[in-house]
């Protein structure tokens, strides 16, 4: 949240705070909480061998990660549990995520379903997909 | 700045390199302060945690294994690094901060100086 100018008339603090009122959209975290859209937050990324997805789930015993891939479809679901605020204690912040949560990400058609393997380390979840034997590039030698 | 909540909220101090802002809970008890930041894909020696006068400073690098000709295609997570600063209260015992790093879940707990803890005070019956 920026505010707007105490001193009206300073037309290069205006055009500062209109510059950075235009950035806002596109900035990648433009408000003082830090709040994400979706838990746990995606990044997907692909080779010519292999789909990678990484799921930022800090926090979450592994045992209960769920991963499934159904038809083509990548299922992440688990529960986050947070402990309770004791009695007598204030919670003066809270942003972090709690509860159940689930995303699922639909996966390229050349993906192979049986050469699927998921670690957590640090908090982040990284499922990689080989690409089917027949999709990978080649290169064919001239006879 | 502080007089209650122990802990208010800063703006980042340096801008020089962008960060992201760690989601984070503070719950305050008699005793101190217990701060959760979630920091996930920072491993233990890429934290940095520093108490410089009264601000806390939380600053973490993203270590992921990826792998060798891998090309984003979506990020949620789109910078490597993680910082946020908080104002410590006076009523709080900074060189007594103890912490720990679990599965990305940085765990905080400052405890208050021995002048601001409850005290019960014995009352003498004549």
């Amino acid at each position: 949240m920026y505010y707007r100018s105490l001193f009206p008339r300073d037309l290069f603090a205006e055009l500062d705070r209109l510059q950075r009122g235009m950035q806002q959209p596109f900035d990648p975290n433009p408000n003082i909480r830090g709040l994400t859209r979706g838990f746990p937050a995606l990044n997907v990324g692909g080779s010519s061998q292999a789909v990678d997805i990484y799921a930022f789930a800090p926090g979450i015993d592994p045992a209960t990660l769920e991963v499934h891939l159904v038809k083509g479809m990548l299922t992440i679901a688990g529960e986050r549990k947070v402990d309770p605020v004791p009695e007598k204690a204030t919670l003066h912040i809270d942003e972090r995520f709690a509860g159940r949560f689930r995303r699922v990400v639909s996966l390229p058609d050349d993906v192979d379903p049986n050469a699927i393997e998921a670690k957590y380390r640090d908090g982040v979840l990284h499922v990689r997909i080989l690409r089917k034997e027949e999709a990978q590039p080649r290169r064919i030698t001239i006879q | 700045m502080s007089e209650n909540p122990a802990v208010t909220k800063a703006t980042e101090i340096s801008r020089d390199e962008a960060a992201l802002l760690p989601p984070t809970d503070v719950i305050e008890d008699a005793g101190g302060i217990t701060l959760y930041a979630d920091l996930p894909g920072v491993p233990k020696d890429k934290l940095a945690l520093q108490v410089e006068a009264d601000t806390l400073t939380i600053e973490g690098e993203v270590a992921l294994d990826l792998p060798e000709g891998m090309e984003s295609s979506h990020a949620e997570v789109s910078l490597p690094r993680y910082r946020r600063a908080f104002t410590l209260s006076r009523e709080l015992d900074s060189s007594r901060v103890s912490a720990e790093l679990n599965q990305g879940v940085l765990k905080l707990r400052i405890p208050k100086a021995e002048h601001a803890q409850p005290r019960r005070i014995e009352i003498q019956v004549a």
